[in-house]
This record gives structure tokens, C-alpha cells and sequence, in this order.
């Protein structure tokens, strides 16, 4: 059978087409404006094909050409800062070519193929070179781009060379296979490694409820369910900008348009608290909003670690975003209803799970194959219906997942942010980062970090007890334990991402909080058994300005002196 | 045209008639189903290939026959518009009902509607003031944002939505506005309020009117919105307006989606509604929004019924996934006697933070309605507590909290339903009612803004 075939069905996304015979995933152009699509299945002599594009006015008996290939991420020097679709179309190309609005039928490469790039081979003519070694470098916005062999390619250097190229020219030669800058992928299999290591280092997101009470790791997997408002793109976006992590992938995967304008707009002014350089500079993004073909949304979030892996490669940690995988796993199943599949649990189909856990298993953190030490962060918002987590994606992400930020409305409605609920979340990083933290932080950090959830847990039971009594039935070394709570709930556990002060806390400072309010609270059970009300303690001056510094521009002076004015503001409180 | 008619239907369910060995027909495209009278209905086709097309009927299919015939255009649904438009009133799908002219088009534009690029989208960042004090001091309105209203049965949601409409203004502002008001499946009682109102106005000239009633055909109410949105597209993106659209009530759009599924007998999702209605839903809402270099924009408020007054039904729920917040009308407010009955603590307008502070409303805007929040959160928990453990058994700092609450229902929730409030009125109401508590307790206002707006500082002055 030849390369070409008529279409037989349309429906929707999906289109049916005779005459071809292609491999599962490969790319057919479907119809007379030659849509873009993927085999999703063969069945008899039929070839089933997932359609990226709308596919209005599609008819059967038009053409389809087989590609031969699979859906390929372009890879090389021109990546960071840029915005994609789903399948790596450029929106800024996309928009000069289409206009404000996106029509169909429109390819454009993922890299701009006509810039030169300033090439600086680090091998030389007659050196042996092994697949993923790094044979050159490109500056590029926030790294230097490393240019790796190609996976699959071994052998001597027979040529290379120094100079200004575009990412399709020939900058070597090696075991006699030319080599780009550029590298294609297939995006739904994995880029290879040397081996997987275990995380050790957590991500340190500025987030004070996340870097404190649950750790990611740099490597590590974590999920944010919530029902709608509750936080998971604020959160997302949060760690995607002061995360330090050296490049973000950001995955708008079926949500917002509007959400894709704010990153694009704020990004670009932001500063890397480390660097010092737009935030845009080490930020790739993948904007399938939830209007946009659904089969693309498929695709998006397999882009967009094709993407992280590469830049994983060149042994830099990158951290992964993906808003939303549910919208994903909702594509999954629009496409498998369409094919008429066996349904699974609420309608989703039954390789749902493998897929979840098929995408987090290409988190982690390996040495590459070039033998220098890389990660990728993944971090999954969890949209599901009507805020119920016992819903198939949200225990399937569970199962695999090692850190949950479970995000809870009563806590948005009363406008607690981030509505991380603290007493259900978790992270299974936090007893191994233990060591980092007394070596980086602080040799009490853990201690600290426990007494604070231990009394976080106190309060609950505390709050069950009020809720029937009163607090005021409560004895006064209760009281004062709600009144602790309430410190830690206001002033360490809410964090305004809205803040220019706030809404980036570094790990010093916020040891520095959680050590203030626990001296604060030692100091406070001394006075109460010296017969000071609660009241009294509540109504401080120096809680008050506590509870405020986070806000101001001066925050490490207000620190310090509340540090130094502690002890004589208890001795000026007086009692027995 | 000389386009084939076919006798060739083989079934018929539902909204669906099925056309076997026809020539191929384009996905989407539009078909003519003509009856032995004579008269014609029109359908699109939703599934196409060599043995059997499958056509959704827009008006159902009573009446149908197997002897009727059946052709297709050749090319998708498209919508006549033009600026002549405004000022009229027409059917669910598109067709004059005030006895006027038929439209003479300016452009025919394709109804799917393409989703505007990201790249090309500018941020919402417009205050539009509505007049009201939940929504602009607490759940602020941008350009451009599409901000539901959930509801439910017997609640005021139409008054609610009427006083956005009149009222709604950008400070300093004076351009071309227009609003788009499409009704699927209201009642006629309910479309009568909101056309008397409109003429009472004024406001009909600047208006498109689509209306689909409770006795129209239900499947028509699929295409409504879109016909709507496409007119709103057209005067905004092309004749630079800045367009209000209202679209009710989106329940009924959802029941017609579920039937539409069921005809097809596809795998239901939850509570029987279709699996892709998310995707759906989001091509209806992600039409609102503005784009980089043109003046126009498209405000969407979409009301809905909550069925069972039940936040986590999958209309709303899928609804409050894709919008940017929603308004919340809760009974028990307008048992307690509050018009507008919005529920400031499950209302959320996600586009606040962009059109609100400095040159914009108020540099203390973001603050105090923060602190306003918490206030009213805590002293509305303390509610349940007195009813268990009597008012004497809270400290005076609860004490405080809780009339807090009742006084923040009575005075900023509570106004008239033509009591339009500046921002500026807003904000001091708010600063007011914070000024009965404790200072130590407003945590979340910067010192320097209750330095200047604190009603304790400001008698100074
Ligand atoms: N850390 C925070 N600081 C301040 N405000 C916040 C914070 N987190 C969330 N919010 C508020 O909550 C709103 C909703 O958050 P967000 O859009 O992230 O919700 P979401 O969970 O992504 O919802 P959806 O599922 O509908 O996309 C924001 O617009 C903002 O007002
Ligand atoms: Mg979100």
C-alpha cells in the first residue's frame, strides 16, 4: 500500500481513513488543507486518526498522506521563551500568519529555522564522543545551551565547527552521520539517561507553606487538586516564577486564555530573584487553552516533557507545570468515547493509570547521558468535579505522586492563601530532606517544622471542642494554643501571591518567622502561668507587628528588632 | 444551489435523522431537511463517512418523516451580521421576530467560532463599575472577563443581571458599548422583564436580542449562544464596541447538550451529562476577552440555575472551572430580606487583582476588601456557635466579629435595585464598617492606608 489513502469517516476530531498503513502515532495530513493528525489506532484495514485541527467541512473521500514519522518535538537553541500549542506551533508565528484568531491548515516549525546561532564546539576532530555528550555550546537568554550528539549516534568526530549557523546547518560531523544543533523527538517516548537518582534536594519555591511543611524535591513529583478557584494556577504560576529550578515548563493544558495572557504579560517583567533576568528567559510555554482542538491538548502535556527532558539533559533541574491534567485525561477520554472504546470508571478510559503514571515516571532526577547530574519537577494541578477527590484522576495521581498539596474551599471562601489544607497535605520528601535542611537552614529546622504541624494538629481538636463549648470555656493554656495557631495560620501559613513582599519568601526568612512565633509562643505559656490573660498577649504591640512585617519593605529590620525587643515586651507584660 | 436532494433517511431519534449512500459530506456542514409539505428545517451534520451521515436537527424532529428529503449545503453554519443588528429582536436561531427587515449582511461569519489566539489576547485590566457593591468592592468586574452568575430558581438573578447592565460603566470612559442578550429556554414572562426593561432604558437600541423560549424547540438552544457570540465578536472585533453579553440560562443550553447525547447514545458522564461538555462550555465562555490592537472588547455574563441550588452539579461546576469566578446568589440572604442575595464568600472575580488599586479604583482597595472578607468569614462561623452556646459565652473580640457580619449583610450587601454606588462610596462603606473593629485585628491593611482612609484618622481632616 502507498503513502497515500482516502478518508472514509469523519467525526469530530476523529477521522477514519482506507489505503494507508501506517504505524501506531505516526502523523497522517488529513483532507485537501492537510490537518495534522496521529494514528490512534488500526483496526483491519481502517486507520483511525486523532486530528489536531478542527475538522468542519472535512469530507470522506479526501485525501490523506502518511508521514512515516511520529510526532516529533523540535529540540535545539530557541526554545526558552517561547509559546506554543499544543504540538509546538509557535502562537507568535501563528498569529502572523492567521491573525488574531486560530484557524487550521497553518504549519510552522517549533524553532525559528532562519536564526543564526553563535556555535562553540568543546570537542575536537578525532575525539570519541558517545551519545548525549555535550560536543559544543550556544549562549542563549538565562544558560548556555549545551549541543548534545544525538541520542543514537557514536563514534569519532570527523568534523566540527566553530561559527554562526541556524539550528539546521551541519555543525558536525560524527561516525560519519551529520549532526545539527537542532535534535527531533518523538514526543510520547522518553529521552534516555544514564540511570536514575534518588532526589535529594527540595525545590525551594519561596511558598512558605510548601518549602516548610511540604517539601517538593528538585526531581520529586508533586499534585495540587482543588475544586475550581481554589488556588492551583496561582500556585503553579507561583512556583514557576521563584521555584529555583534553572528552567520552567509551563503547560497551559485546557485551561484559560486569559490565564496564558497573564503569564505572558507578568513574565517577561519579572525578575529571577537569583539571576536577576526576566523570568520569560528560562520559561518555556505550552498554551492549549480549553477552547483550542482537543487532541492537541492530548499532545500538550507530551511536548512539554519532551521539552523538559532536553533541557534535563544538559544537566540543568527544570521543574514541569501542568494546568490542568485533568483537562488532559478529560482529551483522553473525549478521544477514546469517540473510538467507541470499553469505558473504565466514569468514562474515562481504562489506560488512564498508565498513562498517569507512564508521564510522572519521566520526572526524577538521573544523571544524563552526557554524566552530569539533571531533573525534572513535576508539578500536576487536579481539577476535579465538584471538588470530590475520590474521582478516578485524582486517586490515580495519588497513587503515584510523592507530594499532595490538597487545596480546600472553605479555606479560599474565608480567602486563606494559599488554601494548602494543612492537615491533609503531605509530602513523602519531607523525613529525607531532613539532612539539607539542618545543613542549609538550620540545625532545629526539622524541630521547628514538626512543633508547628504538631500544634497545627492540636488546633483541630481544640476547634471541635469550641465549636461545641465556646472558647472561652476553654482553659487558658488551651486559649493560648488557639491563639498560637492563629499566628502561624496568619502570619507563616498565608502568603499573599499578590504581595510584591510577600509573595517570595526565602528559605532564611521563613525559618526566621517560624523561630520568632515559637519563641513568641514559649514566652507567651510562661506568661499565662504567671496569670497574664490571653487577651493581653493577643493584644500585643509585637504580635501586631508581626503579624504586619510580612508586608513591609524593611522586613529584616522589623525582624530584628522584633527579635531584640522580644524578651523586654513579655518582662513589660508583668503578672504574678 | 443545485444541491442532491436525498430520500434516503433511514432512522430518526431523537434531535438525529440518519442519510445513508449519500456523495461525501463535509463534517459540520449544513443540511435541508425538507417535509412532504413542503416547509424545511434545517440540521447540521455531526457524522459523516461512506455508509451513513448522521444530522442533528436544530429544531427537532417532530414532524419528520422517513419519506422526507434530505440536502446539504456544502458549507458550514455561517451567521449574517451587521451593524443594523443593534436595536433588534430575534429567534434562537437567528431568524427576525420584531417583524422587521431581514438583515442585510455585512459579513458572514463562520458560527463555531475560532479560539482567539493566546498571543494575541491583552490582559482584562478595565474596571467596570457596576454600581454594586459585592461585586465591585469585593468581586470586581474587568473588560473583557466572563463572570457567571450561579443562581437558582426564585432567586433574583434577572434583577441582578439587569442592574449590571444599566449601571455598568468605565470611570472616565465614553465609547461605543453595546449589549448581546441571548434567552434559551427562558420563559416568555422572563424574557418580557428583560425586554421592558431594555425599552424602559433606552438600552434595546444598543441591543442585540436572540431569544429562544421554553416552548421553542430545545436543540435550537445549541446554537443560540453561538449565534449570540458570533454578533458580539462581529461588533467588538470589527465595529470596535465594547460588548455586554448576557447569555440565559445556560442550564437549559446543557439539558439540550445532554439530550443531543443521549440521541447519539454515547457514553454519559456525570449525572448523564456528555463527557466533552467541559470542552463545549469553554467554547461558549472563552469567547469573551480582548485582543492586542483593537478597541472592542466582550464582557460575558452568563446566568445559570443551579439545579438543586447545588454548587458541585456539573453545570455549574464545569462553568466554574473555565470562567474567571462567579457570582453566588444564596436563598438564605434573600430570606433574611437582601437584595442583591450575593454570597461574598463563594463569590470570586479571578481578574480582580488587575483591575483594581492605584489609578485604577483605590490603592487600598486590595486591603480592605481582604480584611473584609476575613471579618465577615469569621463572624459568620461565629453564627453557629451562638446558636449553640448563646452570645454571652463569646470574648468581645468574637462579639464584635459577629456583628461585624450582620452589619456588613445589612449595609454593603443590602442596596437598592437602582441604587448605583461609585467605587469610592464602596470602599468608604467598607473602611466604615471596619472602623468598629479592633485596629489590632485588620492584619491585612498596610498601616500607611488605615493612616489615610481609618474613619478614626480621617475625622482628623
Ligand atoms: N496565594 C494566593 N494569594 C492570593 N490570592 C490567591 C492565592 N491563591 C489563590 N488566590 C486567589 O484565588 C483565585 C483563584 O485561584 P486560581 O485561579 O489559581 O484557582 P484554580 O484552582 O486554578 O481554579 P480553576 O480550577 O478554576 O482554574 C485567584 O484569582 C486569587 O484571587
Ligand atoms: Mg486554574
Amino acid at each position: 500500500m502507498g503513502k497515500e489513502g482516502v478518508i472514509y469517516r469523519v467525526a469530530g476530531p476523529v477521522v477514519t481513513a482506507v489505503g494507508i498503513s501506517p504505524r501506531m502515532y505516526d502523523v497522517i495530513l488529513v483532507g485537501k488543507e492537510q490537518l495534522m493528525g496521529e494514528v490512534i489506532k488500526i483496526v483491519g484495514d481502517k486507520t483511525v486518526i486523532q486530528v489536531y485541527e478542527d475538522t468542519s467541512g472535512v469530507r470522506p473521500g479526501e485525501k490523506v498522506v502518511d508521514t512515516g514519522q511520529p510526532l516529533v518535538a523540535e529540540l535545539g537553541p530557541g526554545l526558552l521563551g517561547s509559546v506554543y500549542d499544543g504540538i509546538q506551533r509557535p502562537l507568535p508565528v501563528l498569529m502572523e500568519k492567521m491573525g488574531d484568531f486560530i484557524e487550521r491548515g497553518v504549519t510552522a516549525p517549533g524553532l525559528d529555522h532562519n536564526l543564526k546561532w553563535p556555535f562553540t564546539p568543546v570537542v575536537k576532530q578525532g575525539d570519541k564522543v558517545t551519545e548525549g555528550q555535550i560536543i559544543g555550546t550556544v549562549p542563549e537568554r538565562a544558560i548556555t545551551h549545551k549541543v548534545m550528539v544525538p541520542p543514537g549516534i557514536n563514534g569519532t568526530v570527523d568534523m566540527i565547527k566553530a561559527g554562526e549557523f541556524t539550528v539546521d546547518e551541519i555543525v558536525a560531523v560524527i561516525d560519519g552521520k551529520e549532526v545539527r544543533m537542532m535534535q527531533k523527538w518523538a514526543v510520547r517516548r522518553g529521552r534516555p539517561f544514564a540511570k536514575k537518582t534518588a532526589p535529594d534536594e527540595p525545590l525551594i519555591t519561596g511558598q512558605r507553606v510548601c518549602d516548610t511543611l511540604f517539601p517538593l524535591t528538585k526531581g520529586g513529583t508533586a499534585a495540587i487538586p482543588g475544586g475550581f478557584g481554589t488556588g492551583k494556577t496561582v500556585t503553579q504560576q507561583q512556583l514557576a516564577k521563584w521555584s529555583d529550578a534553572e528552567i520552567v515548563v509551563y503547560i497551559g493544558c485546557g485551561e484559560r486564555g486569559n490565564e496564558m495572557t497573564e503569564v505572558l504579560t507578568s513574565f517577561p517583567e519579572l525578575k529571577d530573584p537569583r539571576s536577576g533576568k526576566p523570568l520569560m528567559n528560562r520559561t518555556v510555554l505550552i498554551a492549549n487553552t480549553s477552547n483550542m482542538p482537543v487532541a492537541a491538548r492530548e499532545a500538550s502535556v507530551y511536548t512539554g516533557m519532551t521539552i523538559a527532558e532536553y533541557f534535563r539533559d544538559m544537566g540543568l533541574n527544570v521543574s514541569l507545570m501542568a494546568d490542568s491534567t485533568s483537562r488532559w485525561a478529560e482529551a483522553m477520554r473525549e478521544i477514546s468515547s469517540r473510538l467507541e472504546e470499553m469505558p473504565g470508571e466514569e468514562g474515562y478510559p481504562a489506560y488512564l493509570s498508565a498513562r498517569l503514571s507512564e508521564f510522572y515516571e519521566r520526572a526524577g532526577s538521573v544523571v544524563a547521558l552526557s554524566g552530569t547530574p539533571g531533573s525534572i519537577s513535576v508539578v500536576g494541578a487536579v481539577s476535579p468535579p465538584g471538588g470530590d477527590l475520590s474521582e478516578p484522576v485524582t486517586q490515580n495521581t495519588l497513587r503515584i505522586v510523592r507530594v499532595f498539596w490538597a487545596l480546600d474551599t472553605k479555606l479560599r471562601e474565608r480567602r486563606h492563601f494559599p488554601a494548602i489544607n494543612w492537615l491533609t497535605s503531605y509530602s513523602l520528601y519531607s523525613g529525607q530532606l531532613d539532612g539539607w535542611y539542618k545543613k542549609n537552614v538550620a540545625e532545629d529546622f526539622p524541630e521547628m517544622r514538626n512543633w508547628a504541624i504538631g500544634l497545627l494538629q492540636k488546633e483541630a481538636e481544640l476547634q471541635e471542642i469550641v465549636q461545641l463549648v465556646g472558647s472561652d470555656a476553654l482553659p487558658d493554656e488551651q486559649k493560648l494554643t488557639l491563639e498560637i495557631t492563629r499566628m502561624i495560620r496568619e502570619i507563616f501559613l498565608q502568603q499573599n501571591a499578590y504581595h510584591p513582599v510577600d509573595t517570595y519568601s526565602p528559605m532564611s526568612r521563613q525559618y526566621t518567622y517560624l523561630k520568632l512565633i515559637n519563641r513568641f509562643a514559649s514566652h507567651a505559656a510562661k506568661a499565662v502561668e504567671n496569670e497574664v490573660s490571653v487577651e493581653a498577649i493577643a493584644n500585643m504591640d509585637l504580635r501586631n507587628r508581626l503579624a504586619k512585617s510580612k508586608f513591609e519593605d524593611n522586613i529584616e529590620d522589623i525582624l530584628k528588632d522584633i527579635a531584640d525587643t522580644m524578651d523586654k515586651e513579655f518582662e513589660a507584660l508583668g503578672g504574678k | 444551489m443545485t444541491s442532491k436532494e436525498y430520500r434516503s433517511i433511514t432512522q430518526i431519534a431523537g434531535p438525529l435523522v440518519f442519510v445513508e449512500k449519500t456523495e461525501p459530506v463535509g463534517y459540520n456542514e449544513l443540511a435541508v431537511v425538507t417535509l412532504p409539505d413542503g416547509s424545511e428545517r434545517m440540521g447540521q451534520v455531526l457524522d459523516s463517512s461512506d455508509d451513513i451521515v448522521v444530522i442533528q436537527m436544530f429544531e427537532g424532529t417532530s414532524g419528520i418523516p422517513r419519506t422526507a428529503g434530505a440536502r446539504f449545503l456544502g458549507e458550514t453554519m455561517k451567521m449574517p451580521v451587521s451593524k443594523d443588528m443593534l436595536g433588534r429582536i430575534l429567534s434562537g436561531s437567528g431568524k427576525p421576530l420584531d417583524g422587521g427587515p431581514a438583515i442585510v449582511p455585512e459579513d458572514r461569519l463562520e458560527i463555531g467560532g475560532a479560539a482567539i489566539n493566546p498571543w494575541a489576547r491583552d490582559n482584562p485590566s478595565e474596571f467596570i463599575q457596576t454600581g454594586i457593591s459585592t461585586i465591585d468592592g469585593m468581586n470586581t468586574l474587568v473588560r473583557g472577563q466572563k463572570l457567571p452568575i450561579f443562581s437558582a430558581s426564585g432567586l433574583p438573578h434577572n434583577e441582578i443581571a439587569l442592574q449590571i447592565a444599566r449601571q455598568a460603566k468605565v470611570l472616565g470612559g465614553s465609547e461605543d458599548f453595546a449589549v448581546v442578550f441571548a434567552a434559551m429556554g427562558i420563559t416568555n414572562e422572563e424574557a418580557q422583564y428583560f425586554m421592558r426593561d431594555f425599552e424602559r432604558t433606552g438600552a434595546l437600541k444598543r441591543a442585540v436580542v436572540f431569544l429562544n423560549l421554553a416552548d421553542d424547540p430545545a436543540i435550537e438552544r445549541i446554537i443560540t449562544p453561538k449565534l449570540a457570540l458570533t454578533t458580539a465578536e462581529y461588533l467588538a472585533f470589527t465595529l470596535d464596541m465594547h460588548v455586554l453579553v448576557i447569555l440565559t440560562d445556560l442550564t437549559n443550553y446543557c439539558e439540550a447538550l445532554r439530550q443531543i447525547g443521549a440521541a447519539r447514545e454515547e457514553v454519559p458522564g456525570r449525572r448523564g451529562y456528555p463527557g466533552y461538555m467541559y470542552t463545549d462550555l469553554a467554547g461558549i465562555y472563552e469567547r469573551a476577552g480582548r485582543i492586542k490592537e483593537k478597541k472592542g472588547s466582550i464582557t460575558q455574563i452568563p446566568i445559570l440555575s443551579m439545579p438543586g441550588e447545588d454548587i458541585t452539579h456539573p453545570i455549574p461546576d464545569l462553568t466554574g472551572y473555565i470562567t474567571e469566578g462567579q457570582i453566588v446568589a444564596k436563598r438564605e440572604l434573600l430570606r433574611a430580606g437582601i437584595y442583591p442575595p450575593i454570597d461574598v464568600g463563594s463569590s470570586l472575580s479571578r481578574l480582580m487583582n488587575e483591575g483594581i488599586g492605584k489609578g485604577r479604583t483605590r490603592e487600598d482597595h486590595k486591603a480592605v476588601s481582604d480584611q473584609c472578607y476575613a471579618a465577615y468569614a469569621e463572624g459568620r462561623d461565629l453564627r453557629g456557635l451562638v446558636a449553640i452556646v448563646g452570645k454571652e459565652a463569646l470574648s468581645d473580640r468574637d462579639r464584635n466579629f459577629l456583628e461585624f457580619a450582620d452589619e456588613f449583610e445589612k449595609r454593603i450587601v443590602q442596596q437598592g435595585r437602582d441604587e448605583d454606588r461609585t467605587i469610592e462610596g464602596t470602599l468608604d462603606l467598607m473602611w466604615e464598617l471596619l472602623g468598629s473593629l479592633d485596629e489590632r485585628q485588620l492584619t491585612r491593611i498596610d498601616r500607611k492606608y488605615i493612616e489615610i482612609y481609618h474613619p478614626k484618622y480621617r475625622k482628623k481632616d
